[in-house]
């Protein structure tokens, strides 16, 4: 499937499309299919999200959305490195997840 | 011959001289350098300023395109017509931005003529960022150096 | 230390209202991101993988106690309690809102510091030697020449919009503890005749295609050393390549004309330049030197006490000979077994500020490596010092060790990685430390960077790594043989790379090469030079 997701304007934090909005969690992101260019024009211009892109991803066996580079996985959970400032989030499958 | 090449007078939305803008083309400096009475020339980023070095005298507006805010040879090309003695009219053309005006106008500039027009009030304050400089420039401001160390 | 006056203040203060106003103008929608970026950028403000990163500028790494102190209070009030020193002497922090980014500033503005030129396309922070005005081979102090190169260099009219970042790092020793002909310009303060003069290097970097940079001008008089820096960055910015953002660092310049056209461009120009009259007046710098004196060292014991042997030993690691002999400088790592490197949290900030003011002349230097140093502490006070930094963890015996890595930010929160480099180092500075073996090899100098642009100035490691990706999975290739000190050269790669656990394996078998094949007194880069790659990649891939 294909997600959308960029960084919010104002603070910076990683946020995910979903469907109305700009979520914190990568699970609330939904597949745009062929909407992606078109909305994200529309999100960059009225400045809800700061440089949006369309990426690829799956649900995982656990039901979750996994996108497919390792890049925007550590982007859904944070540094690897400090796992105490993990994004909360509702995955349940933890750091093996983001390699 | 390219006689619209070039910004007229009126596309020009900050002005800092007091004599009559030229009121026709430029034409490129290959055709400058060839052309004994062009008055008014433009300069594209590649181009080498040196080459007008010779027609300082003859020349009333020296053009200085910015087809990319980012392309700062332009910046450079001002800066080498000033330090020559060039005294005409420097305009700078194309992705003329807010946030350059006050380097451009160090570097020798005394026009402006954005593609986009500016909001007045924004560029007003960029123009006056500014109230002292460290370095020597084209514009002969006292630097905070100089001032440093006045007798 | 160098110390503001009002213009220097109002210079600060007159950026940061400026920067408020770009911003302002960029969440109204009177920028866009494309206008607004290189904006940002030149106020030291990414846009990394979690949210905003600020890298803070620390000209020439010297800091005071009240300036840690306030890096501190950023940290807990801004981001999330840490920041990251990095090798080019700045502080990044990784949680940044742009809406706060003008109130870190002027915060920053109070104690006479900014994020000025800390990226984009202009004059970078200047860098050098951390053991300025301290180390005992020095010839002449670097700092003044590095505080007169940023006023020159700070919102420079012509040089905002080169044709990518330039960086300028300056020694004053034979020694070079600065990379400095790794850098764009390298500049080495030197003394003939009596008469000091700069020495200019240029066309240096790491980066896809690493260079180092040759001499250019041999001498150069004190009073014409901005005018030669000015010729040297006109000739760049007019020549430098911009149809290829790989390809538009002055070192592809030096290298297309090649090192002696350049230079006659640039003694061109000079010559022009010269007549033009862009120099500040000379007394400028001997206000600016001024500033430089040396704190008032008092006679004290030349000798210590080594019968605690953990005490003995973070002397003979971390601690560097001082040009007064009742002193040394001594460095505190931020490199734990197992730690990020160059990490430290707020509180550790904090109690580095105060030793600094008790025991340093309230003076702390960031180092190139990502550790901290105190520039002056009285051999008497050692052992005070080591026992306040061990009881805070900061008491690890490694500078130079192979524990004391240097590695990039990498994938944990860069943008522009391919793999991580942060547990790889914690993964080899924890195996080390648990074998015992950090102190047999001795130096070995293990730089690690995540992709190709050598943040982490892996091509310069005696050790090198380099993360890349391979068909979407972490990969590391290992190159051997670098140097960025006075015996500067390039690492050669070892040949296919390796996953996670077979780089660190890799690492071992390099090191068991070594500790067999070493002679007498030999560190692990000269038993390299001397018996070449193929025993290595014999043992790695035979
Ligand atoms: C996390 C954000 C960072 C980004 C996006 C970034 C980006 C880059 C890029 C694109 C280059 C290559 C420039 C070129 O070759 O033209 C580079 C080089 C370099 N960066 Fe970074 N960097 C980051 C963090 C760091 C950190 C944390 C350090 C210090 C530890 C650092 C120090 C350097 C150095 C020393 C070089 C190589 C020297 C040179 O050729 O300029 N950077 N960086
Ligand atoms: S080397 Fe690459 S991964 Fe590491 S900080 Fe630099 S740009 Fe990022």
């Amino acid at each position: 499937m294909k997600i959308l997701t960029g960084n919010d304007l104002r603070s910076g934090a990683v946020t995910w499309w979903n469907g109305t909005g700009w979520s914190l969690f990568v699970d609330d992101a939904v597949d745009v299919g062929d909407d992606a260019e078109e909305i994200l024009a529309r999100e960059e211009a009225a400045r809800r999200v700061n440089v949006p892109y369309a990426i690829e991803a799956t649900i995982d066996a656990g039901g979750h959305v996994r996108p497919a580079h390792i890049k925007d996985r550590v982007r859904a959970l944070g540094p690897t490195v400090r796992r105490d400032l993990a994004v909360p989030t509702a995955n349940k499958t933890g750091w093996d997840w983001v390699i | 011959m390219a006689d619209n090449l070039g910004t007229s007078p009126d596309e020009v939305q900050f002005r800092f001289r007091d004599d009559e803008a030229v009121d026709h083309g430029t034409v490129t400096v290959d055709a400058c350098c060839d052309q004994t009475n062009a008055a008014a020339v433009r300069i594209e980023p590649g181009d080498d300023a040196r080459l007008l070095l010779p027609f300082l005298d003859r020349l009333a507006l020296v053009e200085v395109n910015f087809p990319s805010f980012g392309d700062g040879r332009g910046y450079s090309a001002a800066r080498i017509l000033r330090e020559a003695g060039y005294t005409g009219e420097l305009r700078a053309v194309g992705q003329v931005l807010i946030d350059q005006l006050s380097h451009m106008r160090r570097c020798g500039f005394d026009s402006f003529a954005p593609d986009k027009r500016l909001d007045e009030e924004d560029a007003r304050r960029a123009f006056a960022t500014w109230d002292n400089v460290y370095q020597r420039a084209a514009d002969a401001r006292r630097t905070i150096a100089d001032k440093r160390h006045e007798a | 230390m160098y110390q503001y006056d009002q213009y220097d203040q109002a210079m600060v203060d007159a950026r940061v209202e400026e920067f408020r106003d770009q911003a302002r103008r960029r969440l109204e929608g009177k920028l866009t991101e494309d206008q607004f970026k290189p904006l940002r950028l030149m106020n030291g403000l990414y846009l990394q993988l979690h949210a905003y990163m600020l890298r803070v500028a620390i000209p020439y790494g010297t800091l005071n106690a009240r300036q840690m102190e306030a890096l501190a209070d950023i940290a807990e009030k801004y981001d999330r309690g840490y920041g990251h020193f990095t090798t080019r002497q700045n502080i990044q922090y990784n949680w940044i809102k742009l809406e706060d980014a003008a109130d870190i500033l002027a915060d920053l503005a109070r104690v006479e510091m900014h994020a000025i030129q800390t990226s984009g396309n202009c004059i970078r922070n200047i860098s050098a030697d951390h053991f300025a005005g301290a180390a005992a081979d020095e010839v002449v102090d670097p700092r003044p020449y590095a505080e007169l190169m940023r006023q020159w260099s700070s919102f420079h009219p012509e040089f905002t919009y080169l044709p990518r970042k330039f960086k300028i790092a300056v020694i004053g020793s034979e020694t070079d503890r600065a990379a400095m002909r790794l850098h764009d310009i390298g500049i080495r303060i030197v003394k003939r005749d009596g008469e000091v003069g700069a020495q200019f290097y240029a066309g240096g970097g790491m980066g896809r295609t690493p260079m180092i940079a040759p001499l250019i001008r041999d001498f150069v008089p004190l009073d014409q050393l901005i005018t030669y820096a000015e010729a040297c960055l006109r000739v760049y910015n007019r020549y430098g390549r911009r149809d290829n953002k790989y390809k538009a660092r002055i070192k592809i310049l030096v290298h297309e004309l090649g090192a002696a056209e350049y230079t006659r461009q640039v003694e061109e120009e000079f010559a022009h330049m010269l007549s033009v009259g862009v120099e500040p007046p000379l007394e400028e710098l001997a206000r600016i030197a001024a500033h430089f004196a040396d704190p008032a060292f008092v006679e004290g014991p030349k000798t210590l006490d080594r019968s605690d042997p953990d005490f003995a030993l973070w002397v003979d690691r971390n601690t560097h000979r001082h040009k007064h002999d009742a002193y040394v400088s001594a460095v505190i790592s931020l490199k734990p077994a197992g730690g990020i490197p160059g990490d430290a949290t707020a509180d550790q900030m904090r109690l580095m500020a105060r030793l600094a003011k008790q025991y340093s002349f309230d003076e702390l230097r960031v180092m190139h490596t990502q550790n901290v140093l105190l520039p002056h502490v009285r051999i008497a006070d050692l052992h005070a010092l080591w026992t306040a930094l061990d009881e805070a963890g900061l008491g690890s015996p490694n500078m130079d060790t192979i524990e004391d890595i240097i590695a990039c930010p990498g994938l944990d929160y860069c943008s522009l990685a391919n793999a991580r480099s942060i547990p790889l180092a914690q993964r080899i500075s924890e195996r080390f430390a648990q074998t015992g073996r950090t102190e047999v090899i001795g130096e070995l100098k293990l730089k690690i960077s995540g992709c190709i642009n050598a943040c982490g100035h892996h091509h310069a490691g005696h050790i090198g790594i380099l993360g890349v990706d391979k068909k979407g999975t972490e990969n590391y290739q290992l190159s051997l043989g670098g140097s960025e000190a006075e015996d500067v050269s390039l690492a050669k790669i070892t040949g296919p790379g390796f996953d996670e656990d077979g780089v660190i394996a890799a690492v071992e078998k390099v090191t068991d090469v070594y500790l067999e094949a070493r002679a007498e007194g030999e560190r692990f880069l000269d038993t390299y030079r001397r018996i070449g790659m193929e025993p290595f990649k014999e043992a790695l891939y035979g």
